[in-house]
């Protein structure tokens, strides 16, 4: 990193000694759990039936909720960068709550929400639909946990994309639909395709609402992080292969969404 | 300068942060000292920690008391979690002096890495009964029940202590349920009746006992084709031998068979 008449960074030699620390703490905990896995029994323990039903589960629920996070999170986004209108920062403090939110108040929220007892879930039950139990509580559990990914990555890239492109296409004569289709979103492309991915990451992670709003049945609602939880009673082998297999699954994730926001960055800057 | 000012400005303020802190830890420190142990009369004195069984809490916790009431100068720190949550912690080095645990499963867990004192000693048993909710909406009356079609009932994994039991019951009744949802541990079966988004559910009798109104309890014959067996042991790491020795007394003796009793515990 650092090369020799490389400009000066100003950065005192024990930020680093704390940096390190820091780093470590995180790095640490990872290598620790590394060192746990039963490597020859590796394959056999995460190809189990039921480590295979969680893992199939997790990549479906996850891609649904990114989806559904696109969806909803790119007209939030906008409304929130580009809107004028009274309650905008208001609306903005609880899009972005689940962010800080503990997970199992998000599950708890969405019970008295969507649960057969719930605001929408008692008419809904009285429709025929039922959510509890459901794949969707699945899916509804992380996007709520989620949305606020995307609504940030977003909503920075369009605020530092700015809206002079936007105004030319419009005085050209285009209407808002076709400035937005044409101009606006391939402009933050970079920035919604991050956060899809770290939606994505923090719907693959959820546990907490899951836990608490839809239940544990293999292949229906037990996810990854709900089947590691449970093996972990009986075999820590399996949890600690399955963990393993998240977060690898996670570092490929920030990976991509980081190279995305490296490569995006010149384009930031030149306009 | 004006941005230095600042700075000084937020230094003062963390500093006297973290000064209040440190004095508020000093105080708290100074104002709980171990109670002066009144001599004669009372020979034991000092700190046990005690891992239970999460079942256990309501009872421990009055159990705690009055061996804190009857031993001044004891004083006994409670950490409740599942059972084999709580070997995992053990066995990781936490500080435990006493285990009492929800099966007879994981005490041997802890046996076999050679972490109980002496031998374990059985001190309760619980078996397993039908949670239902308040207006038992999907009309319970028996195990079977539970499996007519419709009926949402919740179990616990086969994993987990509640769910082996509930298997048990299955296999011995011939009748074959399928929950909508199988948790990872009993207080979320509870709470899924509870908020009655589940029909019913199969919990511990003791459960049942302490959620109140908020469920009913329906028993049917067949738990008795799984009791649960709860055994209590000194930690074989533990300092205060003697203390806790007392305090398994007090569980096993008259006091904690009563307490345990009241709680809807069987006697093993």
């Amino acid at each position: 990193m650092k090369r020799i008449g490389s400009s000066y960074h100003g950065i005192p030699s024990w930020v680093f000694v704390i940096a390190g620390v820091g780093g470590l703490l995180v790095v640490l905990p990872l290598v620790a759990m590394l060192a746990k896995v039963n490597w020859p029994q590796f394959i056999p323990l995460i190809t189990s039936e039921s480590s295979l039903a969680a893992l199939g589960l997790s990549l479906r629920t996850s891609a649904a909720s990114t989806v559904l996070c696109i969806v909803l999170g790119v007209p939030l986004a906008l409304v929130l960068a580009r809107g004028e209108f009274p309650g905008q920062r208001l609306l903005r403090a609880f899009v972005l709550l689940p962010l800080v939110l503990p997970p199992v108040v998000g599950g708890i929220a969405l019970l008295y929400t969507f649960g057969r007892q719930g605001l929408l879930g008692k008419p809904l039950e009285a429709a025929g639909i039922q959510i509890a139990f459901s794949t969707t509580a699945v899916v509804l559990a992380q996007t709520f946990v989620a949305l606020p990914f995307l609504v940030v990555s977003l909503e920075g890239a369009l605020r530092s994309a700015g809206n002079k492109y936007e105004a030319v296409a419009a005085t050209l004569g285009a209407r808002p639909t076709t400035v937005l289709r044409r101009v606006t979103l391939p402009l933050v492309l970079p920035g919604l395709a991050s956060g899809a991915v770290l939606s994505f990451a923090r719907s693959l992670g959820e546990f907490g609402a899951t836990l608490t709003f839809a239940g544990s049945l293999e292949g229906v609602t037990r996810t990854l992080p709900l089947e590691i939880y449970l093996q972990r009673e009986t075999d820590a082998d399996a949890a600690v292969a399955l963990s393993l297999v998240l977060v690898a699954v996670a570092v490929a994730v920030v990976g991509l969404s980081y190279g995305n926001r490296q490569r995006n960055k010149p384009v930031e800057v030149q306009p | 300068m004006s941005i230095t000012g600042h700075r000084l400005r937020l230094m003062a303020l963390l500093l006297a942060g973290a000064l209040s802190t440190a004095l508020a830890g000093c105080a708290a420190d100074i104002s709980t000292p171990a109670a002066p142990s009144a001599g004669a009369s009372s020979p034991l004195s000092g700190e046990i920690t005690v891992f239970a069984a999460a079942s256990l809490k309501t009872t421990f916790t009055q159990l705690a008391q009055d061996f804190e009431a009857k031993n001044p100068g004891t004083k006994v720190n409670l950490s409740f979690a599942g059972s084999s949550d709580l070997v995992t912690q053990i066995s990781q080095g936490a500080p435990a002096d006493v285990f009492a645990s929800a099966d007879t499963k994981n005490m041997t867990k802890l046996a076999d890495a050679q972490l109980v004192e002496g031998t374990a000693v059985n001190f309760a048993t619980n078996i397993l009964e039908i949670a239902v909710p308040p207006g038992n909406p999907a009309s319970i009356s028996s195990f079977a029940d539970l499996a007519k079609p419709g009926v949402k009932v919740v179990t616990c994994a086969s994993q987990v202590p509640c769910g082996a039991a509930t298997e048990a019951v299955e296999k011995a009744s011939g009748t074959t349920l399928s929950p909508v949802s199988e948790e990872s541990s009993v207080t979320d079966v509870l709470g899924k009746v509870t908020s009655q988004e589940a029909d019913a559910g199969l919990v511990y009798v003791t459960d049942i006992k302490g959620a109140g109104s908020k469920v009913k309890g329906i028993p049917f014959p067949e738990s008795d084709k799984a009791v649960n067996t709860y055994p209590i042991a000194a930690v074989g790491t533990s300092k205060k031998k003697e203390l806790a020795a007392a305090f398994i007394a007090m569980v096993t003796g008259d006091d904690g068979r009563k307490i345990l009793a009241d709680a809807g515990f069987g006697t093993p």
